[in-house]
């Protein structure tokens, strides 16, 4: 393939963003408006045909005799050189979970840029403070995004990684006089950091023992060789090779290099996809923009860390193979944030906040799958993981989209402020509800098959994982129904004096409802195995397909749904009940499990009180104290010895005239008692 | 009478001392600047005189002493004429030749 | 013949300088002039960079290049050398973009005539040094650059500023007396057949290995104080503080890379069997600087004490890197240390304008600055970020660099020390993003800073040029890399099994 588009599809938002960013304040914002989403329009056509050759056009490039999809290279440009062998390369990796995240990022990208002309603007269109400013930080951020996906070494990741993470600072505290929205901001970015602290040790380790940055080296498509499956193609295989051998030699604390290696890697994916105990973040990110909340906090970003998981999979299954813990690693922090931030949604207030909390839940879930595929499972955990996570962003956005567009018409984030909504806002009422249904896994919308596909290869793994997450999954069908009935039902919704009913968005809002909501009824048809699995071989998961797990997973959605209409959808006595019944588990799960203050706790009372502040002390008083007392002693002494220094002649010739007579009469005394 | 009479060295060296002295004595003691300068001028007569009394009694054939005393006498001059300068400005400024008093310079 | 050395014109023109600002009559003459003469050294720095790249396309491979000599005093063998690498000249360069941009930072500076003499005086001190391969001349050059800085605190500072620049001067001069000892003991204990001052013969030929450990613990110390290592870096939160825009920014940006160049050119370059040996020390001592500096800065409230606290922890950093002894950790170093010259003499320049306009730095007294002046809001923004390590800005490249480098060095001993200094990245995203949320963003704190302007035209020049040379070696790393990694792979290095 020719290298010019993929270039482009990088260079088209680098250049949108400085172009935004240096002359925006002489456009107007609708010109920039329009610039924005064109720019963003000509990268979503792009990258739909990049993904479109890469999948269908059969060249021997991407896919070879046997059908077996390749990773291709397209293009690669040294740019740092460290050593003979480790140098950071910028270049554009094609395979299919790349090609399938252009597709991602470029459409969800692009509704979100069209929404935003809408939603940034008031009720009486008037642009907001900032709007050039807002598509600059969204064009960086998309040039961010794609040039994580398409990254071909780790250290490409990991720049690109770090700039997802400014432009997501940037676009959270895009309300910068507001004090929430700048320690938000402030918090998100100093928890992916922490959490990429660990990426990048994990980097450098894994990178000293294979000798390499490249993806391709480290885990390129299996061809026939060592141990069945995990074999790399042998002209390649030095990095591996390199971690077998390493893996017995150098070990750390009981484990061997490979597995700390790899745990620490997954700990900057912890961070970026706010997995327990990194999770902090997430909610808080919710000050942002709601575009920006569907765009970077739903569907693309925080997916990064399932992506980067699944990007060094092979090197996960190698590590299991060799008896590693990488992989439970995975799947035990996905199996508990998953249970945990469903349990937290299911009480919070701010419908952001619900949504936040069910991406995470969300997000646990590819990471599970992740982490349960093994043995004859290892293709469908990886697909199913992929698969929910294309299905997730679609569903995922259009629900944010439609919070967004609530949020908009009724100038509050709280449920309390909504209620019985369905009859003033039809399109977003039908939007999100087709949304809810896709996240709750309702046959035929989309999360039905993706999550249905997670289930089954958890079923394959241990039963105890599959009663785990179906639970999960019930939960998630629980509180999505939750909200959607305060928000929409409950009771009539009261218009304050004074205030417009609330009412269906511009067109440019609800466009791209309507278009998600379509994507997402339909997305869970496409023949995922075809194209996405993680050794290129085309797995055809039908033929799996499991009815009684399909059935159960069903019928337990379809439960959990009337459970939360009896509950929610007219106003009753019942979920107050709920709460007395079980007053310290609705008081963990509505403040978090108190997360956000042991985190409080741990910065403000350890870090900054007993680290920070001592050292500070110590230098100033102990370190600066000894120099300054060094000045001062010796001022001290020229002080006390200055009074010989009078001035006075007078004085000196006494002085010298003692002393010759002294020195005379010691002399003299000398010469009598020696010679 | 054959009293020959004859000159010794320690006929000079004994009023030089005692003029040293007097110079050393004068220095120490007087608060006055005239007079200091006085008592200074005093033990540099003083040490003048020895370099003479030496030169003409050690080396007679020499007049290295001599020179040096000149030197000596010509460079006296001068000083005690920077030094009245001094004096007599230190004088303007602070209506004082008392040293004890003239102390803004110090330290 | 002297003014045939292209070099020779880097400590030329800053005298030519001293007296054109001598003649001059009126503010626009000393601005005329500070203008001129600092473009014309950064051209011909520019100049230097390209003609070295073009000689060793053309396969030069001897480790510096333009050498010349001149008898200054041949009785001690005194001579003044000139000649550069890779290395100098990226300090050269430093050097010169700073100067210039120093120079609009002081546009409105009280006293012009005498603060911008005494500013020359300082560069011609730093550009004599970067040049220099004779130590002797090194060490003059190198006290040349240093006393000037006493007067320009002491007179032009701020705050506590007779403190400060005491406690500088002495803190500096007591690291020069150390230096001085090592330079002598340099002279005489080298292997040469002859005494000599000659960097390159010296490195020919060794240093009297009975002396080396000692000289090279001297001279490191001695360096040690400018690069601002624990515990000799006290001096740079009160110099810093109270030093006047240009001066801190000189400071900051290039004094304290005299440092850390000194520790590789002289202690590193000279005697690597001692620091083969004793590096294991300082690496703890710059091990504790970079994470110590950077806890300290967390808690600062003063603007200008963050920023020199946070120099403590980034120019640790680069002689933690230069202490690893591979190649490319001290690459790492050269680039940190120009990025942090050139990103530090942002902040400070930034500084220096907040506070000349709400005349605090004290970040609790302001807040929401961007709406009021949001060019050189976003210009502290965009400084935060290149020293937090935000790719595509300088910083990243430099500290990835040395982390990957120090990561090469496979004992333990090296290993928990890397990974201390890579937690530094997160500290410094704490401390930084603290300042942007307090200073920058937020309600405003103060009414009467709503009257405020923008940054004028001279002052947007000045940091637009640093920020360009930022994102310039931060998106095109490469060419700084190569540039300097020459130096490094050189045989002095290779003799002796250091890779």
């Amino acid at each position: 393939m020719e290298a010019t588009i993929p270039v482009l599809i990088l260079a088209m938002p680098l250049l949108m963003f400085l172009f935004l960013g240096l002359f925006g304040k002489f456009l107007s914002p609708r010109v920039s408006g329009i610039i924005g989403t064109a720019g963003m329009g000509v990268v979503l056509l792009m990258c739909y045909y990049t993904a479109y050759v890469y999948f269908f056009s059969g060249s021997p490039e991407f896919i070879n005799a046997e059908g077996n999809r390749l990773q291709a290279i397209i293009c690669n440009v040294d740019w740092l050189q460290f050593t003979d062998n480790l140098i950071i390369r910028l270049g554009f990796l094609l395979d299919p979970i790349s090609a399938m995240m252009l597709v991602v990022i470029s459409t969800i990208s692009f509704m979100v840029h069209l929404y935003s002309n809408g939603y940034m603007r008031d009720h009486h269109g008037v642009y907001e403070r900032g709007f050039q400013r807002f598509y600059a930080f969204l064009a960086l951020f998309s040039f961010s995004m794609l040039g994580l996906v398409v990254a071909t070494n780790i250290f490409q990741m990991y720049i690109f990684w770090e700039l997802v993470g400014a432009s997501s600072y940037l676009l959270i505290g895009f309300y910068f006089t507001k004090p929430s929205a700048v320690a938000a901001s402030k918090k998100a970015f100093i928890v992916t950091r922490f959490a990429d602290l660990g990426f990048l040790i994990g980097i450098l380790v894994l990178s000293y023992y294979t000798g390499t940055f490249n993806f391709t080296d480290m885990t390129s498509v299996p061809v026939a060789g060592m141990n069945d499956v995990y074999a790399v193609s042998a002209e390649t295989a030095t990095g591996v090779f390199n971690i077998f051998q390493s893996k017995a030699a150098a070990g750390f604390m009981g484990c061997s290099v490979m597995t700390w290696a790899l745990v620490l890697i997954f700990m900057g994916g912890m961070g970026k996809s706010a997995m327990m105990p990194l999770h902090i973040w997430l909610p808080d990110a919710m000050e942002g923009p709601t575009p920006v909340s569907a765009l970077i906090h739903a569907a693309t970003m925080v997916v990064a860390g399932v992506y980067l998981v699944a990007r060094l999979f092979p090197l996960f299954l190698v590590n299991a193979e060799f008896g590693g813990y990488a992989l439970d690693v995975v799947t035990w922090v996905g199996a508990i944030t998953a249970a945990y931030a469903a349990m937290v949604a299911c009480t919070q207030l701010d419908i952001k906040r619900v949504l936040a909390f069910s991406t995470i839940s969300q997000i646990a879930f590819m990471m599970v799958s992740l982490g349960v595929s093994r043995e004859e499972f290892h293709n469908l955990g990886y697909m199913a993981s992929m698969f929910h996570l294309f299905t997730h962003a679609m569903f995922k956005a259009l629900l944010f989209l439609g919070a967004g567009a609530l949020i908009h018409a009724v100038g509050s984030n709280d449920y309390t402020d909504m209620h019985g909504l369905r009859k003033h806002m039809p399109i977003t009422h039908i939007t999100f509800l087709i949304g809810c249904l896709s996240i709750a896994g309702i046959i035929p919308f989309s999360g039905f098959f993706s999550k249905d596909e997670i289930l089954s290869s958890c079923f394959g793994n241990s039963i105890f994982a599959y009663v785990w997450m179906s639970a999960v999954a019930a939960l998630t069908a629980f509180y999505m129904f939750r909200l959607y009935f305060l928000i929409f039902w409950w009771k009539e919704h009261k218009v304050h004096e004074g205030h417009h009913a609330p009412k269906d968005q511009p067109w440019t809002m609800t466009l791209p409802l309507i278009i998600l909501a379509v994507v997402a009824t339909l997305c869970g048809l496409i023949p995922f195995g075809n194209y996405v699995t993680w050794d290129g071989h085309p797995y055809d998961f039908m033929a799996h397909f499991n009815w009684t797990i399909a059935g159960i997973s069903l019928a337990v959605a379809v439960i959990a749904i009337l459970v939360a209409a009896r509950m929610y959808k007219t106003e009753n006595p019942l979920p107050a009940k709920m709460r007395q019944a079980m007053p310290r588990l609705w008081d963990w799960c509505r403040n978090r499990f108190y997360f956000d203050e042991l985190y409080m706790f741990i910065t403000h009372k350890i870090i900054f009180d007993k680290i920070c502040r001592p050292i500070a002390w110590f230098d100033r008083h102990i370190i600066d104290g000894t120099m300054d007392g060094l000045a001062t002693i010796t001022n001290k002494a020229s002080y006390a010895i200055r009074g010989l220094q009078s001035g006075n002649t007078q004085n000196y010739v006494w002085v010298y005239l003692i002393g010759a007579l002294a020195l005379g009469g010691v002399t003299v005394a000398v010469i009598f008692l020696f010679c | 009478m054959n009293f020959e009479f004859e000159w010794n060295s320690i006929m000079f060296l004994i009023p030089s001392l005692f003029m040293f002295c007097c110079g050393v004595y004068g220095f120490l003691t007087r608060r006055n600047m005239i007079a200091i300068l006085i008592s200074l001028e005093l033990m540099l007569n003083a040490v003048d005189m020895n370099f003479v009394v030496f030169n003409r009694f050690l080396y007679p054939g020499q007049l290295d002493g001599m020179f040096f005393t000149l030197f000596a006498i010509a460079i006296a001059a001068a000083e005690t004429a920077i030094a009245i300068a001094i004096i007599i400005n230190a004088f303007r400024i602070s209506r004082d030749i008392d040293v004890k008093d003239l102390s803004k310079m110090k330290f | 013949m002297l003014f045939s050395n292209i070099l020779i014109y880097f400590v030329v023109i800053p005298l030519l300088m001293l007296g054109g600002l001598a003649l001059c009559r009126n503010i626009k003459q000393i601005r005329a002039v500070a203008v001129v003469g600092s473009t014309i050294l950064t051209g011909l720095s520019v100049y230097l960079l390209v003609d070295y790249l073009g000689l060793r396309a053309a396969g030069e491979s001897a480790p510096m290049l333009y050498c010349d000599s001149w008898t200054w005093f041949r009785d001690l063998n005194i001579n003044l050398s000139v000649g550069v690498d890779g290395v100098s000249i990226a300090m050269l360069l430093l050097s010169s973009i700073i100067l210039f941009t120093g120079s609009f930072a002081s546009w409105k500076i009280e006293q012009p005539k005498a603060f911008f003499l005494w500013l020359v005086l300082l560069s011609t001190g730093v550009f004599g040094f970067f040049i220099s391969v004779d130590l002797f001349t090194m060490f003059m050059f190198y006290e040349v650059a240093l006393i000037p800085m006493y007067l320009l605190i002491g007179v032009w500072g701020s705050g506590n500023k007779n403190y400060s620049a005491m406690k500088l001067t002495l803190m500096l001069m007591g690291g020069s007396a150390f230096l001085m000892i090592g330079l002598i003991g340099i002279y005489y204990q080298s292997n040469a057949p002859e005494h000599t001052w000659d960097l390159l013969k010296i490195a020919e030929y060794g240093v009297n290995a009975d002396w080396q450990n000692f000289l090279f613990v001297v001279t490191f110390v001695g360096f040690g104080v400018l690069g601002a290592m624990f515990p000799f870096h006290t001096w740079s939160p009160d110099g810093h503080a109270s030093a006047p825009t240009a001066v801190s920014m000189l400071h900051a940006g290039v004094l304290m890379k005299l440092g850390g160049y000194g520790c590789f050119r002289v202690s590193m370059y000279l005697m690597p069997e001692a620091a083969n040996e004793l590096a294991w020390i300082f690496l703890i001592l710059t091990g504790i600087s970079v994470v110590y500096g950077a806890f300290s800065a967390c808690v600062q409230t003063d603007l200008k004490y963050i920023n020199a606290y946070s120099s403590v922890s980034h120019c640790g950093l680069v002689l933690f890197a230069i202490l690893m002894l591979n190649t490319t950790a001290m690459t790492g170093a050269v680039m940190q240390m120009l990025s942090h010259g050139l990103m530090t003499a942002l902040f400070f320049a930034l500084i220096g304008m907040i506070y000349g306009r709400t005349h605090t730095r004290d970040i609790r007294e302001m807040g929401g600055l961007m709406r009021i002046m949001p060019y050189l809001s976003v210009c502290y923004v965009i400084a935060g970020m290149a020293s937090l390590g935000l790719p595509g800005l300088s910083g990243f490249v430099a500290e990835m660099t040395i982390f990957v480098g120090s990561f090469q060095e496979a004992d333990t001993f090296h290993r928990v020390f890397t990974i201390v200094a890579c937690c530094s990245i997160v500290i410094t995203a704490v401390y930084i993003l603290r300042v942007v949320g307090k200073l920058l963003f937020g309600p405003v704190q103060d009414e009467h800073h709503r009257q405020l302007t923008d940054a004028t035209w001279w002052e947007r020049l000045s940091t637009a040029t640093l920020i360009v040379c930022v994102a310039a070696i931060g998106c095109f790393p490469n060419f700084f890399a190569n540039l300097i990694k020459f130096t490094f792979d050189g045989a002095i290095f290779r003799a002796i099994g250091l890779n």
